[in-house]
């Protein structure tokens, strides 16, 4: 029926999150399956040659890479239970412009804060902060990202709320106390189930990034 | 031609992003107002219909403003079902949103930084271009029909397209050559085929007004990476030259592992993003 499905991740991989809670939506069961990173196993050079990065959805033995990519996918294949995207064409536009600016801005801000110092590191911050602000105005007074449902960006977002922690160390800030209505929505979605047990432990996700700043030599 | 329901296309003459917009809306019969924006001089409308990135290309249909490229192409071939540029089966679809994104990200932007870039990094830039060249040759080659979209021209060819006529110029400006046709037939065969189709030839810019903009445009680019980096230089050479530190710390190897942080930060964790999205 769902065909054999396999999800190649790491345990605190935003991206592979992304697709942990697509699947859970969709009530699709699966195999998963970690990568011990920063090493990399021959399987994982095998399904993504490529960028040989997680996660890899691998649905009857084809291997899909790139989160977002998988995630249409997934929301594709298993249509029937709850849809992330909408169905109308501008609204579904609206969601995958959202979903890009997350990738493009709150990943990458925040990759610089763990990773940067001084200057680079202040710039980041504040330019993250400036994100979620950004993020805060197009939620307004929506439940969700989606509107009334929980929906395709929301799917995008809410596995870097697990970061927060480990962002706040590194960067010695608070995120939380400046944008306090992205938090109220992050709250909102780890009520649901999907989120809840998707979402790696924030404590887990700041020793990966002790150990991603080992393995890269940043201090 | 199609009369389609107010479409009109914010766009700035150069612009690959644009050009890949208004490739699939011909490629469709849909008949669009063109507005031209100057990308060193943007309208207000433009800011307003752009808020977040303040860029082109706009779509704006029925009122209703799309940006972002790959967004946009969606977009026209979830409204308009002829010539559909994406195929049906839904594997598939996920494989030419993958090579879309590779054409987009480890093509045509390591080309680009190959173009702007001098010395050391310049040659890693054009490393990285050739293999992204080599990688596009494989899956064309196993693919083995005329375009990535099968006979007719697909998803993966619009956004990959800007190459085609782009390239030349890129390397000229840059003293580059990357697409050598012996060792990239498959590529260099899909060059031809494509600009060879009347609606994708039709329009683009002239080949010595890109050499000019693009040659304008990457001393830009370079004087902005140097900026960057010489900021961080001339806070080391006060140190030094001021005999005190302000900014580094006095002990040895603290001193060493501070520069370090320098240089990873400059080096790798500025995001290409920063400065080569625009066009």
């Amino acid at each position: 029926m769902d065909g054999e499905v396999i999800l190649l991740d790491a345990y605190a991989s935003m991206f592979g999150m992304r697709l942990r809670i697509a699947l859970a939506e969709k009530g699709v069961k699966y195999e998963y399956r970690e990568e011990n990173l920063p090493k990399k196993s021959p399987f994982l050079f095998q399904m993504n040659p490529i960028h040989k990065k997680v996660p890899v959805l691998i649905h009857n033995g084809k291997p899909i890479c790139e989160s977002l990519i998988a995630l249409q996918y997934i929301d594709e294949v298993w249509h029937d239970k709850n849809p992330l995207l909408p169905s109308d064409p501008y609204k579904r536009a609206q969601a995958r412009l959202w979903a890009d600016f997350v990738d493009q801005k709150v990943h990458i801000l925040g990759r610089k804060i763990w990773s940067a110092k001084g200057e680079e590191q202040e710039a980041a911050k504040k330019e993250f902060i400036e994100a979620l602000k950004v993020l805060e105005g197009e939620l307004g007074e929506k439940p969700y990202f989606g509107g009334e449902e929980f929906g395709y960006v929301d799917v995008a977002l809410i596995p870097f709320y697990s970061w927060f922690h480990a962002y706040e160390t590194c960067g010695n800030f608070k995120i939380g106390t400046q944008c306090p209505k992205f938090v109220a929505w992050a709250k909102r979605c780890m009520q649901r189930e999907s989120v809840s047990k998707s979402l790696a432990d924030p404590e887990k996700v700041y020793d990966f990034v002790l150990i991603l700043k080992k393995h890269f030599g940043v201090e | 031609m199609e009369e389609a329901g107010g479409v009109k296309l914010f766009g700035f003459w150069v612009s690959p992003f644009a050009q890949r917009v208004k490739w699939a809306l011909k490629l469709k019969g849909i008949q669009y107002e063109y507005i031209e924006e100057d990308k060193y001089n943007k309208s207000p409308l433009l800011l307003k219909l752009n808020p977040v990135y303040g860029k082109v290309p706009v779509l704006v249909h029925n009122g209703k403003p799309i940006s972002e490229s790959i967004i946009i192409l969606e977009y026209i071939d979830e409204v308009w079902k002829q010539a559909p540029l994406l195929p049906q089966d839904p594997y598939e679809r996920a494989q030419a949103h993958f090579w879309a994104k590779f054409a987009e990200e480890k093509v045509r932007q390591s080309v680009v930084e190959a173009m702007c870039s001098s010395g050391d990094e310049k040659q890693k830039a054009v490393k990285l271009a050739v293999e992204a060249f080599e990688e596009f040759e494989k899956e064309l080659k196993r693919r083995g029909t005329k375009f990535f979209g099968g006979e007719t021209i697909g998803f993966v060819d619009i956004v990959a397209g800007c190459i085609s006529y782009q390239l030349p110029v890129h390397e000229e400006v840059g003293s580059l050559k990357i697409l050598d046709s012996s060792k990239f037939p498959a590529i260099s065969e899909w060059t031809r085929n494509f600009l060879n189709h009347p609606l994708i030839n039709e329009g683009l810019p002239q080949k010595d007004q890109m050499f000019a903009y693009y040659s304008k445009r990457s001393k830009e680019i370079a004087y902005q990476k140097m900026s960057h980096k010489t900021s961080i230089v001339i806070r080391e050479f006060t140190d030094v030259s001021c005999g005190i530190s302000l900014f580094l710390p006095q002990h040895p190897y603290e001193r060493a592992n501070s520069r370090f942080w320098v240089r990873f930060a400059a080096e790798k964790v500025t995001c290409l993003h920063d400065v080569f999205d625009d066009y």
